[in-house]
């Protein structure tokens, strides 16, 4: 018996999307990265094409943070003390890019200044030549305050800067315009919300191929399946030609899992949790992978091995074999 | 695919003989149409007819069943590609792969110990399905022993890995009283293995390397009349396990192709440079039926059941807990109180760290439609309003000596409205994660 494999085909693409410029790019980076140009659903290789893996980065911080779980310092180590080691052990780590979120205060506890987030974005940016991403501490007129003269003073680079939320956004949207940057674009698990915030960015004037669509991630227990579906229905929707939503989508298991007691803590837990390590892990790489079958074409993970481990199965989903 | 009324009138006798209750055959086909009809009602449809309509009815993916001394597993019959369609309905059940060549005691000490694991996630109590039995040693008794021993330690139902008839009849026979999968039937042994499939009335599971041959097998096992068939289309790895599985899923759901319209198995632990753990994470969310471990780890074990639960969660219902006031650790009058939502997984993260730190506690969890502390205030769910409903409606006055009620930290914004609707009450707002209570009781409330 032959049997004709229903194949879906499809009017809609995810747009390209590089970040990160080499030297001939205007920028300084040692490789850019790019992705997106989907036609099928996640690695659906027969009905569409899938031209780039999903790119993965690790995320790291201007410095120690305070409250991060005990098993990612001891993953990290020394490197923690210094954003620039730190970047260099992500890069050896094997990330694709360099996720660097800025705090909201110093080791002194006085608030991140200007001048401070610029010397860190720089020296991170001389430690490794990956794309960069900068995200400010979360607070809109610090986020402002801080974003404005990075952005400045790494024009060309393609980094990526955020978060732009709908009560904050014009600002990041204005400067990453005008330094030839991106940014990242995120609305609480929504496809509407998801494609009004992208049409708000795209008003100002920002080119498509600059906005990551951040559809908001729930870590594995914690609300994974919303974003888990949002992410299905918008790919759909692109794929279905539905231009405001025809973005790479990127998330942040890392930061959600690692939030998250069963990844946190080691003790005063049930007993069924089992081992404490084995599940922490166990828990940012099933967050991560579970998007990755949902679309997710940029993750940020925080573990280097997680990394590993989703490297492991992305490489596999996109090996040129035939399977049917 | 149900039939349409049109195709189920050239089905009926076309008479018009008006026994059915209905004026002509074509209004009883609409009515049947539209399940609003029995067939039986007609005397004279034939038997084909009858088979046909029977078909065209039945679910495009098999529900199949089976059950231990007690424990029950049915999986199949879904109808749909994405969650958020509708929802999946019958999660995929967990089974942990053994060897009959394992030393008996030791085997029995591992049965024991995964048959007991039990976690609670939110209030549901999380559990591993049953157990994988293979005659890896090719002997019928040692494989009935086997099979016997794991029935000693445990009620849950079982899958016989024995390709073989005579290996497969004494497990099944070790087996008796209940109703396993029998695995598996392949190009080679399908007559035998639908034979004892058959003579004892179990679902048997379908092996092979291409889907057409998948198919022309179940065709083959079909005729027989080996109805409850399970599909192994021997994955091994991400890609092309995301994509046999999607293939039949589909082929299903959208052509209604009855010879892969079962359910699938697999066994993630097997794919040659795979990750077991995150290739039955895959196979959770992308269509399998029975996922077989070779590994029994709480921790991993944990996670994937919380995924299962997550991924087969109702889009259109979040899982809920009732509204009410709630004692924790026994409290009396004077005990803190504390409100926060009915949405299970704040319900539960709140609730375990209140009763692990010790506190005796009140627990106010007002009806914010089963939404998070945020959502539900950025939804309007969770307002002054309610809350002061809450303390009304619940009694809490008679429960309750004081007048002080602690908020979460995120709603700190509540206070001052809280304060206008419950006049005389002290608003005091917590910290923003749970996980603080503890430590915020004990610095502020011994304090106040
Ligand atoms: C999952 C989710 C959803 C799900 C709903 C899940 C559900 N059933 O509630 C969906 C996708 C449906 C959803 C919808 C919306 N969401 Co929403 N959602 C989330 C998300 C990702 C996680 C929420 C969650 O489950 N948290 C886990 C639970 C356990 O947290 P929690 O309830 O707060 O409880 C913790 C603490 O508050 C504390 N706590 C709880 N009770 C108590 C009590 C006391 C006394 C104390 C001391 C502590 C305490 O303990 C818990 C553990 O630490 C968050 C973003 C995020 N990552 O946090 C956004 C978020 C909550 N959503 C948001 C919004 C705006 C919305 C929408 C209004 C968007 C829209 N316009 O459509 C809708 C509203 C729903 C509607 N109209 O129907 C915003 C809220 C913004 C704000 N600050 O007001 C958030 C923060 C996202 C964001 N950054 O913008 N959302
Ligand atoms: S009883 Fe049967 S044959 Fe007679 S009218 Fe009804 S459907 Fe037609």
């Amino acid at each position: 018996m032959t049997i004709d494999i229903p194949k879906e085909t499809y009017s809609g693409r995810v747009i390209e999307i590089t970040l990160g410029a080499t030297a001939e790019e205007g920028g300084t980076r040692s490789r850019s990265i790019t992705v997106g140009g989907e036609t099928a659903l996640p690695y659906l290789h027969f009905e569409g094409e899938i031209p780039h893996p999903p790119a993965l980065g690790l995320e790291i911080r201007d410095r120690k943070p305070d409250d991060w779980s005990p098993l990612l310092y001891q993953a990290w180590g020394e490197a923690m003390q210094d954003p620039a080691d730190w970047a260099r052990a992500a890069e050896a780590a094997g990330a694709d890019f360099i996720y660097l979120v800025l705090s909201l205060t110093d080791e002194e506890g006085q608030t991140t200044t200007p001048e401070r987030a610029v010397a860190v974005v720089k020296k991170v940016l001389e430690a490794t030549g990956l794309p960069l991403a900068v995200i400010g501490p979360g607070q809109a007129d610090l986020d402002n305050e801080l974003l404005v003269p990075v952005a400045e003073a790494t024009k060309g680079e393609r980094l990526l800067l955020g978060i732009c939320e709908d009560k904050n956004y014009r600002t990041i949207v204005a400067t990453a315009m005008a330094n030839g940057h991106l940014v990242e674009s995120r609305t609480p698990m929504d496809v509407n919300l998801a494609k009004q915030l992208v049409i708000l960015i795209h008003d100002m004037g920002m080119p498509m191929d600059r906005i990551l669509m951040d559809p908001t991630t729930g870590a594995l227990g914690y609300g994974i399946e919303y974003g888990y579906s949002v992410m299905e229905r918008l790919r759909l929707a692109a794929l279905q030609g539905d231009a405001m939503t025809q973005l790479p989508m990127i998330v942040t298991p890392g930061e959600e899992a690692w939030k998250v007691k069963e990844a946190k803590v080691g003790e005063g837990v049930p007993e069924t949790w089992g081992d404490w390590e084995r599940r922490a892990l166990t828990w940012e790489a099933l967050t991560a992978s579970t998007l990755v079958h949902s679309g997710a074409d940029v993750l940020v993970l925080r573990h280097p091995e997680t990394l590993k481990r989703v490297r492991a199965m992305v490489d596999n989903l996109m090996q040129p074999v035939e399977t049917l | 695919m149900p039939l349409s009324g049109l195709q189920i009138y050239k089905l009926l006798p076309q008479t018009n003989c008006k026994e059915c209750g209905f004026p002509t055959c074509l209004a009883f086909a609409m009515k049947l149409a539209a399940k609003q009809a029995d067939l039986k009602d007609c005397p004279y449809v034939s038997d084909e007819a009858k088979a046909k309509l029977e078909a065209a009815s039945a679910p495009p993916i098999r529900l199949v069943e089976i059950h231990g001394g007690d424990g029950r597993l049915a999986v199949g019959n879904e109808t749909v590609l994405f969650r958020h369609e509708k929802t999946f309905y019958h999660p995929p059940g967990l089974f942990l792969h053994l060897q009959d060549s394992e030393d008996l005691q030791a085997l029995g000490a591992k049965v024991a110990e995964a048959d007991a694991y039990e976690a609670d996630y939110v209030g549901i109590p999380l559990r591993l399905d049953g157990f994988a039995v293979e005659a890896a040693s090719g002997d019928a008794g040692a494989f009935a022993a086997a099979v016997s021993a794991v029935r000693e330690r445990s009620q849950k139902p079982l899958i016989l890995l024995a390709p073989q008839a005579a290996l497969a009849r004494a497990g099944l026979e070790a087996a008796q009283g209940t109703r396993p999968l029998l695995y598996a039937a392949d190009g080679e042994n399908w007559e035998a293995m639908a034979e004892v499939a058959k003579s004892a009335d179990v679902p048997l599971a379908v092996r092979a390397d291409s889907l057409e041959a998948l198919a022309d097998l179940t065709q083959k096992l079909a005729q027989t009349g080996v109805e409850d068939l399970v599909l192994d289309p021997q994955v091994s790895g991400y890609l092309d396990s995301l994509h046999r599985l999607t293939a039949i899923r589909r082929l299903a759901l959208k052509k209604n192709f009855r010879p892969l319209g079962y359910p699938m198995i697999t066994f993630p632990g097997q794919a040659q440079g795979a990750d077991e753990l995150l290739l039955a994470a895959e196979h959770i969310a992308k269509y399998a039926g029975f996922i077989v471990l070779d590994h029994f780890d709480q921790a991993e074990l944990y996670a994937l059941l919380v995924l299962r639960q997550n991924i087969y969660t109702d889009p259109q219902k979040p899982i809920q807990v009732q509204p009410g006031l709630y004692e924790i650790n026994n409290p009396d009058k004077d005990a803190p109180l504390m409100v926060t939502t009915n949405f299970s997984i704040t319900y539960f993260s709140v609730a375990n760290e209140v009763e692990g730190s010790g506190w005796p506690a009140w627990l106010m969890v007002a009806d914010a439609e089963g939404m998070s502390v945020l959502t539900a205030w950025a939804a309007g769910k969770f307002d002054a309003e309610r809350i002061a409903k809450g303390v009304k409606a619940f009694n809490v006055d008679d429960k309750v000596k004081h007048h002080k009620l602690i908020i979460p930290g995120h709603v700190a914004v509540l206070s001052g409205e809280l304060e206008e609707e419950l006049p005389g009450w002290e608003i005091m707002v917590g910290p923003r994660e749970a996980v603080d209570i503890g430590s915020y009781l004990k610095a502020m409330w011994s304090a106040s």
